[in-house]
């Protein structure tokens, strides 16, 4: 596996909106290191702490010594709640090991001896140190086991990594760092907060800073009035989900100005959130809608134009997204570098993978039923019957795992809209397909003659037309497309041989809404048909919203009985 | 007209010969064998869960044949197909029962297979073992439930949640069908009693199979910023699971801020997605993989063994099948017979180590004493043990929380009746017309 | 004599064996000894019953799709809705004898805190009422469907597909709790049916006649029709449905009275099924199910109804048989089953039969018209 494919999701993510979109990409490569170059400032000789005594508040706590024996005894008795109480020690402590000792604990690298209840550091080459002082242990007893690690550590652990990372040197660590700090609103974290304030330069990280800040103070007791008002209205500033949970969340006692400051930051809050999720919705929709245009612009070429009722689509899609999971399988053992790049390999794989298996199908069975489609449906449906058995027997009945390269993780947000990576390239990606076939159907020889074929056999075969042939490779390139959908759908549902099933009634639903034939018609009714259902979901709930737009389906087919996109003339009663 | 006749009689030839033949197909096996039933779908959607139980019944068999087999006899299995398909399985339990004359059959996944099955185990009076948790309120005298009652599973998570995670904030997420309905309704009941507040509890339904989940997972992050420590108890069931968890993954749900504990994810289930984004989502069991004892190590390498692949995971219905095959196997031996009424009597107090360390005990309400444990996902697609419970829990038929059945008794040892009124002191639904 | 002219050779052997099974199979399971090789043994009774349940579906499907040219592919919706008007009366009957105990609410309701019985449960205690709503509710959605649908020429596939859309939606209602008709569970765990205990022989074998009779008159009742000047129609309908029309019929009521017949007559197997199997639930409703039924009348021969009723029979003794013989395989067997019959049978096991007697009779007896080719879906 390669270090892009084990990045924890955790890095991978922003948490604060605003910058992410500018930074997600960079801040990404660069949180990886985070820990570490920690650790390098540390040694450094920079004096973090020391600063940050100097220009603390004087009501704030003192801070603890370098002394790290206390925290490592809670380290060694095995217990979440002990383990998460060293963590506040170390988040702010002055030794240089704590960072260190924060990013083996996260690790699992922490070892305890549970008789003695010394503390070890295994290094990441694997050599045993003494966690305290850092000398190398000859031999360590037997028996080590690695202090265990819960929600609830993991929680700890950021925030201590937070605090210790946020007088480092570089500006996306102490932007992540702030960030964190924002997230665990850790009273302890205030002193170096506020060293890290005072000599903050960038006006980015001092925002974030400063955010951080009111959302400590916000909630203390001990800070004055109009403080925390001033705190109140810097965090409704920041206008999203965040800043409302911080708001809703004050202590019961607080004084009735920030009370009131809060309330109007929330309402003006959930005034722009409700504009904001208008427009998420629509996203969502149009998310929903590239998935159904995938499934079903494969069908709008083998249904559609060829007028084969194909039940084997979905199929098809089924085993694009199995030859994506062989690809990244072979990659994994024996090229992981090469992970980055699984999908672009898959892609063509796939498509000349079930165009091949379409052409065998089409030369086999299809061919011999033309001009009764309908027997074409009882065929493929005993195609599909067998290919999923197929696959069954294969690859065995469970979902098999198909990892996101790092470029298809995380998400950004646009204003307060988060916008995920995955359904974002899945969108571009199904309009890519759409225009390519487009292209191939209406500018190239081949898009020529599939166009003659469908609409007059015979007078193609008059004109010298190899009509078989034709077929054939109309058949497999709805086939191929079908399989680079699969390759596509892998992303975001179960790789099962089920896979095909879940899609191939919606892809009917698609490609006969927007009027058989006619690819913008799938593509306007694919978008249609998943806004609607999205803008539904949210006053109907999940399955009444598809309900209504099946229901909708038909009413609409009453008013126009061939789609949205109607052919017209003659063919059409052929 | 003679010729209508003639064709008629010629018709009817056929039909007696057709019939004859069906009559005759799966008869033919030799009498010294002790049949075991495996119902559980090989195609269809069940497929999925379902496949791995059936082989591990194979498994469990070939192993108990190893050992001399039961009373002298070798075991040999009959495995059916009822492919996810619920009138189907009460055909081919009807089959198993009267046609290949099985001694007990293993099998069901979801509760409206066992649900189908239950009138042809009545009528014809044979044993059926359930291996999967389940919604409860039900106690069938010809039913053993081997896996977790809502009392051995979902009440244990939510108070973890509770304790350790200071939740206090409770998204109710599941498939609408009946065992998420009951257990929300369970937790929901237990949540208020506990001092939750209505408005801090989010109950939200899906289809089966619902694949995209982005306005749903935005509603949870919306629900989880109000401030209070927010936790998404899931039901959701089978293949929705996967892009469930892609989108929460995709939309930055950690579980360090919302973390999901589910019912339905085990270690097979994580076989099929990137565990990197999960780590540290929960999943309330019987039995984990992780847990080590020299039982579970050996079962493992069993199971490793028997499918001829060093990756195959164990999951908790794998568990409760080799608890309940066990148990059956004691029961037969102890009645010296496979006749149902005996073994029926016979199983209720049967005790059986199970693959934690324990020791497991049929009840007489026909579920069975487990421990309840609470893992973590860890980013190698198993769970880390991170709770569990002091003693082995007891099985209840009965959910305490329901208003229907807080007063019914399960108890086919002393009052031989499934749904006793603990009040009227009656047994419900015996009475006829 | 008009009555014998609606059945032709096909139906009277037709006839023949489904009313002689009618009588023989009761006759054999009660009356002979197990031992004895032609008894019919508990365990197939109930299955030769669903399989003419399902033969009854087929020849409802092949009424409109064989001679009305309709292709529905949400047929299983008929069947359902049937089989849950049976499975109301069926869960009313159980009474107080339900685990809750509770006289009037099945358990699913008691489970689900309903407090009283929804409305559109009422009456489903009295048989006479349930029956007319096996009729009366296919029969509406069937009327009230094909009403818009015709009228607004919707045809071919576009028909094909809003039949699916409407199967489906169905199906998703019914899955939800929330519509009082139990869910993913479904009706289930009946005790008895007019008084007859439900798992007693009796009642089975009478429930198997039951069937066989319905099979035996829903043929009669499409053979009328098709055979009747209206089916002269029809089947131009069928083949040229525009020239028809030009022609002065009124297509669309054409279309809805065989559309609403064909919908009753799967209700009503869909209610004789139910008892039967013993459970209904939305799965009924699942599209990949109504595609089936059009696969059963391919494989039999479309159009000609007796051979729609073998396609159903043949498909799902097949799928009997393999599911229990071939657990791992039968998908394969299947689906090999339907390509080859479409590649190699394409007028279906019927056509295949009367390509075979046709040489040997030419010169006796006329040859039956041939059947028209299948026609494209347009």
């Amino acid at each position: 596996m390669n270090d892009q494919a084990s990045q924890p999701f955790s890095r991978t993510h922003c948490e604060k909106p605003k910058d992410c979109a500018r930074t997600a990409r960079s801040a990404r490569r660069l949180l990886g290191y985070v820990f570490l170059l920690a650790a390098l400032t540390f040694l450094s000789g920079v004096q973090p702490a020391a600063i940050g005594a100097a220009s603390a508040q004087p009501a704030s706590a003192p801070l603890a010594g370098a002394d790290l024996a206390p925290a490592l005894a809670l380290l060694g008795t095995d217990s979440y709640g002990d383990t998460d109480a060293a963590l506040g020690r170390l988040a702010v402590s002055t030794n240089t090991r704590a960072a260190d000792i924060v990013e083996a604990i996260r690790d699992g690298r922490l070892l305890f001896d549970p008789q003695s209840k010394a503390v070890f550091l295994r290094m990441p080459d694997g050599a045993v140190t003494d966690a305290a002082t850092g000398a190398a242990v000859g031999a360590p007893p037997a028996g080590l086991r690695p202090v265990r690690v819960n929600n609830r550590v993991r929680r700890a652990i950021d925030a201590a990594a937070g605090a210790l990372a946020l007088l480092s040197p570089d500006n996306q660590k102490r932007l992540a760092a702030a960030a964190a700090v924002f997230k665990s609103r850790d009273v302890s974290a205030l002193p170096i907060l506020d060293a890290a304030l005072a000599k903050e330069g960038d006006p980015k990280v001092k925002t974030a800073l400063e955010q951080a800040r009111a959302a400590i103070i916000v909630a203390s007791q001990s800070v004055s009035e109009p403080e925390r008002v001033s705190a109140a209205r810097l965090i409704a500033a920041r206008g999203d989900q965040d800043a409302l949970a911080i708001l809703s969340s004050l202590p019961p006692n607080s004084p009735d100005a920030v009370k009131a400051a809060a309330a109007d930051g929330i309402e003006a809050i959930n005034r722009s959130l409700a504009m904001w999720a208008v427009a998420q919705n629509v996203w969502y929709g149009l998310s929903l809608g590239s998935v159904l245009l995938l499934a079903a612009i494969g069908l709008a070429i083998t249904f559609g134009v060829m007028g084969v009722i194909n039940m084997a689509h979905g199929e098809m899609v089924m085993l694009g997204a199995y030859t994506t999971y062989v690809v990244q399988e072979i990659i994994r053992t024996s090229a992981p570098f090469l992970f980055g790049w699984s999908l672009a390999i898959a892609l063509p794989l796939a498509f000349l993978f079930t165009a091949i298996v379409g052409i065998i199908i089409e030369r086999t069975v299809i061919r011999f039923l033309y001009g009764r489609p309908l027997e074409t449906l009882l065929a493929t449906w005993g195609i599909s019957l067998i290919l999923q058995q197929a696959v069954r027997s294969v690859f065995g009945p469970t979902n098999k795992e198909v990892g996101a390269p790092s470029w298809m993780s995380g998400a950004f947000d646009i204003g307060q809209m988060s916008i995920t990576y995955n359904r974002l390239w899945i969108i571009v990606f199904s309009l890519l397909v759409f225009f390519a076939l487009l292209l191939v159907l209406k500018r190239t020889a081949l898009g020529l003659y599939v166009r003659a074929v469908t609409q007059n056999r015979r007078m193609a075969g008059a004109m010298g037309i190899r009509t078989g042939r034709i077929d054939a490779l109309t058949f497999g390139l709805g086939s191929g497309i079908a399989g680079i959908a699969g390759v596509a759908l892998s992303q975001i549902d179960n790789v099962s041989p089920n896979l095909g099933q879940g899609y191939i009634i919606d892809s009917f639903m698609v490609v006969v809404f927007g009027g058989v034939g006619n690819l913008w018609g799938t593509l306007v009714a694919a978008f249609g048909l998943g806004v609607a259902n999205k803008l539904l979901e949210p006053f109907a709930g999940a399955v009444l919203g598809k309900i209504l737009i099946l229901v909708l389906i038909i009413l609409f087919i009453q008013k126009r009985p061939r789609g949205l996109f109607a052919l017209k003339g003659r063919a059409v009663e052929a | 007209m003679l010729e209508l006749l003639g064709r008629a009689a010629k018709g009817l030839g056929v039909l007696a010969a057709t019939a004859a033949l069906a009559g005759t197909i799966g008869t033919a096996s030799a009498q010294e064998t002790i049949k075991v039933g495996i119902l559980h779908s090989l195609s269809g959607t069940m497929a999925i869960s379902e496949t791995t139980l059936k082989n591990v019944m194979l498994m469990l068999i070939e192993e108990q044949n190893k050992k001399g087999g039961l009373l002298g006899k070798k075991l040999e299995a009959v495995v059916v197909d009822p492919a996810s398909n619920w009138p189907l399985f009460a055909e081919k339990a009807r089959e198993l029962i009267t046609k290949d004359k099985v001694a007990a059959v293993f099998g069901c996944w979801t509760s409206v297979s066992r649900k189908s099955v239950l009138p042809v185990f009545k009528e014809l009076n044979s044993i059926l073992f359930y291996p999967v948790q389940y919604e409860g309120e039900e106690s069938e005298r010809n039913v053993f439930y081997t896996g977790a009652a809502p009392n051995q599973q979902a009440i244990p998570a939510v108070d973890y949640l509770a304790k350790e995670e200071k939740v206090e904030r409770w998204v109710l997420a599941g498939t609408d069908y009946v065992y998420p309905r009951t257990t929300n309704k369970i937790l929901e009941a237990y949540l208020k009693y506990k001092g939750v507040k209505p408005e801090d509890i989010m109950i939200n339904y899906t289809p089966f199979g619902q694949s995209d989940w982005q306005t749903i997972v935005a509603d949870i992050k919306k629900f989880g910023s109000a401030g209070k420590k927010t936790a998404v108890v899931s039901t959701i069931n089978g293949d929705a699971n996967v892009p469930f968890y892609k989108e929460l993954a995709n939309q930055g749900i950690k579980a360090t801020d919302i973390p999901v504990v589910a019912f339905s994810v085990g270690e097979e289930e994580l076989a099929g997605m990137d565990t990197k984004p999960l780590v540290g989502h929960l999943a309330a069991w019987n039995y984990f993989e992780s847990i080590k004892t020299p039982e579970n190590d050996a079962f493992i390498k069993q199971w490793q063994a028997f499918m001829k692949n060093p990756k195959a995971v164990t999951n908790d219905p794998m568990e409760a099948h080799y608890i309940g095959f066990n148990m059956w196997v004691q029961a037969v031996t102890k009645a010296g017979t496979t006749d149902p009424d005996k073994v029926i009597a016979t199983l209720p107090g049967t005790k059986q180590p199970n693959l934690t360390g324990g020791v497991s005990e049929m009840l007489a309400n026909h579920h069975i004493t487990k421990p309840v444990y609470i893992g973590e996902i860890e980013e190698n697609g198993q769970f880390d043990v991170v709770w569990k419970t002091e003693n082995l829990i007891p099985g209840e038929a009965w959910s305490k929380q329901l208003e229907g059945s807080k007063d019914l008794v399960a108890d086919w040892v002393q009052l031989n009746c499934g749904n006793y009124d603990s009040v009227k002191k009656t047994c419900l639904g015996s009475v006829t017309k | 004599m008009r009555g014998l002219g609606i059945i032709d050779r096909k139906g009277a052997v037709f006839l023949a064996i489904v009313l002689g099974a009618a009588v023989l199979v009761p006759a054999s399971n009660l009356g002979l000894a197990e031992t004895n090789p032609l008894h019919v043994s508990d365990y197939l009774v109930p299955l030769l019953g669903k399989y003419v349940c399902y033969a009854l579906l087929a020849v409802a499907v092949d009424l409109v799709w064989g001679y009305c040219g309709v292709l529905s592919l949400g047929h299983g919706a008929f069947f359902a809705l049937g089989g849950y008007a049976m499975g109301m009366y069926l869960m009313r009957q159980i009474g107080p004898r339900g685990v809750y105990g509770n006289p009037v609410l099945p358990d699913f309701m008691v489970f689900l805190n309903y407090k009283e019985l929804p409305w559109f449960w009422w009456g489903f205690d009295v048989f006479p009422f349930a029956l007319l709503m096996v009729f009366l509710v296919p029969g509406a959605l069937a009327f009230l469907f094909g009403w818009f649908a015709f009228r607004s020429r919707v045809t071919g596939v576009y028909l094909s597909i809003i039949t699916q859309a409407m199967t489906f939606a169905l199906m998703l209602a019914f899955f939800r709790n929330d519509m009082g008709f139990g869910g993913n569970n479904g009706l289930t765990d009946f005790k008895d049916i007019l008084g007859f205990s439900i798992s007693a022989d009796g009642t089975r074998t009478a429930l198997f006649a039951a069937s066989a009779l319905a099979l035996a008159g829903g043929y009669l009742v499409c053979r009328a029709l098709v055979t009747s000047k209206y089916g002269k129609v029809l089947v131009a309908v069928r083949d040229a449905e525009s020239r028809t029309r030009f022609l002065g019929y009124r297509v669309e009521n054409y279309k809805l009275l065989c559309w609403v017949v064909s919908a009753m007559l799967a209700g009503l197997a869909g209610a004789l099924y139910v008892p039967q199997v013993g459970i209904i639930n939305p799965g009924e409703f699942a599209p990949a199910n109504s595609i089936e039924m059009v696969i059963w009348v391919a494989v039999g021969g479309r159009g000609t109804l007796v051979g729609a009723a073998l396609g159903a029979l043949i498909v799902n003794a097949g799928k009997t048989w393999f599911t229990g013989m071939l657990p791992e395989a039968w998908l394969f067997a299947l689906g090999a089953l339907f390509v080859l019959v479409t590649l190699f049978l394409p007028r279906g096991v019927l056509g295949l039969w009367a390509s075979l007697t046709e040489g040997r009779r030419k010169t006796t007896a006329p040859a039956p018209p041939a059947m028209p080719a299948a026609k494209p879906a347009e």
